[in-house]
């Protein structure tokens, strides 16, 4: 009789169970179907050069990272500071890709915050991060030595995700 | 109270007067009205309670220029629909496609309700057999129809 009472409790627990896991999940974290795939290809031409041009085919056999800034976007400046201490221990080339800005305003940001990337590439119309599915930038793409995705972080690197996630994943991909 | 009518009839005046039918400003309407159908059924990124045809995001004003291209090149619903959820998954659906991950999310209400359907006819069927209808004996009669009476003085 006792065990009969006690029904209602385990489903509202069960219940509690589901909102707490819900609820500390981050909305805005959404699985990108990219990962596991082939970076998108593209060619577009460089930021500080534009008489040179980029394409990910270039990367083929390196591991590599592709960071999706903006010269307007405020969390891309709070990262900032981490990619150039990232840059400086020259882990694996970080290359960026200035997301519908224009290049005034990214040679700017650059030359005011440092810059971190080995190059940039200048996507002034958001196509080719229309085609990496990116929809807040800032957004980290690694890509193995293959030229596939392994792994994207949207939003700011955080020091944690840089030593928790990125550094151990590097050190993986860099092994294979 | 006069003054309180007149206002509300001025606001409401204002309301069909101040309210006009936004101006279309795509080249092409069937192109648009395919658009929107498209994107009505898809979720802005950006901002996440809102469709893709209703948000003003940037990100949204772009997808759906995109969108616009692709209608132009003669691309099917379903080939849209592809492009979009092979950039930003099935979270731009908000219909989710039915294969087996989703086959849980599907089934689940039904799940439930036949779940509840059985266990309540079993909770009835065994109601019944608790539930016993006795007749009362001639003495129980009696004794019930003096408490009636009783009571009805």
């Amino acid at each position: 009789m006792k065990a009969k009472f006690l029904v209602p409790m385990a489903l509202f627990l069960v219940l509690v169970g589901f909102l707490a896991v819900g609820l500390n999940r981050d909305p805005r974290d959404v699985p990108s179907p990219l990962v596991n795939k082939p970076a998108p290809a593209f060619t577009r031409t460089q930021l500080a050069e534009p008489g040179k041009q980029f394409s990910p085919a270039d990367m083929k056999g390196k591991v590599w990272m592709l960071n999706v800034w903006s010269s307007w976007c405020v969390s891309c400046r709070q990262e900032h500071p981490l990619l150039v201490e990232f840059a400086r221990a020259q882990v694996v080339p970080l290359i960026g890709l200035d997301y519908k800005d224009t290049r005034d305003a990214a040679l700017g940001v650059l030359r005011q915050m440092g810059n971190p990337y080995d190059l940039t590439v200048f996507d002034g119309d958001g196509s080719v991060g229309i085609d990496y599915g990116v929809y807040g930038v800032p957004e980290t793409y690694i890509i193995d030595k293959a030229g596939v995705i392994r792994h994207k972080q949207t939003g700011p690197i955080t020091s944690e995700a840089l030593e928790k996630t990125i550094l151990p994943l590097i050190d993986e991909l860099k092994k294979s | 109270m006069k003054r309180l009518i007149a206002s509300i009839l001025l606001l409401l005046a204002c309301g069909a007067l101040c309210a006009k039918e936004a101006v279309p400003l795509a080249e092409d309407p069937a192109v648009e009205k395919r658009m929107i159908d498209i994107s009505s059924e898809m979720r802005c990124l950006v901002c996440q309670n809102e469709s893709l045809a209703a948000s003003q995001a940037d990100l949204a004003q772009d997808l759906r220029r995109e969108l616009r291209g692709l209608i132009k090149e003669g691309k099917s619903d379903a080939e849209i629909k592809e492009f979009m959820v092979s950039r930003y998954g099935d979270f731009v659906l908000y219909r989710p496609q039915v294969k087996p991950v989703t086959w849980l999310l599907w089934t689940g209400p039904f799940i439930f309700l036949i779940a509840g359907v059985i266990g309540l006819i079993a909770y009835l069927r065994r109601r019944s057999g608790v539930v016993k209808e006795a007749p009362l004996s001639a003495a129980e009669t009696k004794q019930a129809e003096e408490l009636l009476k009783e009571s009805g003085q």
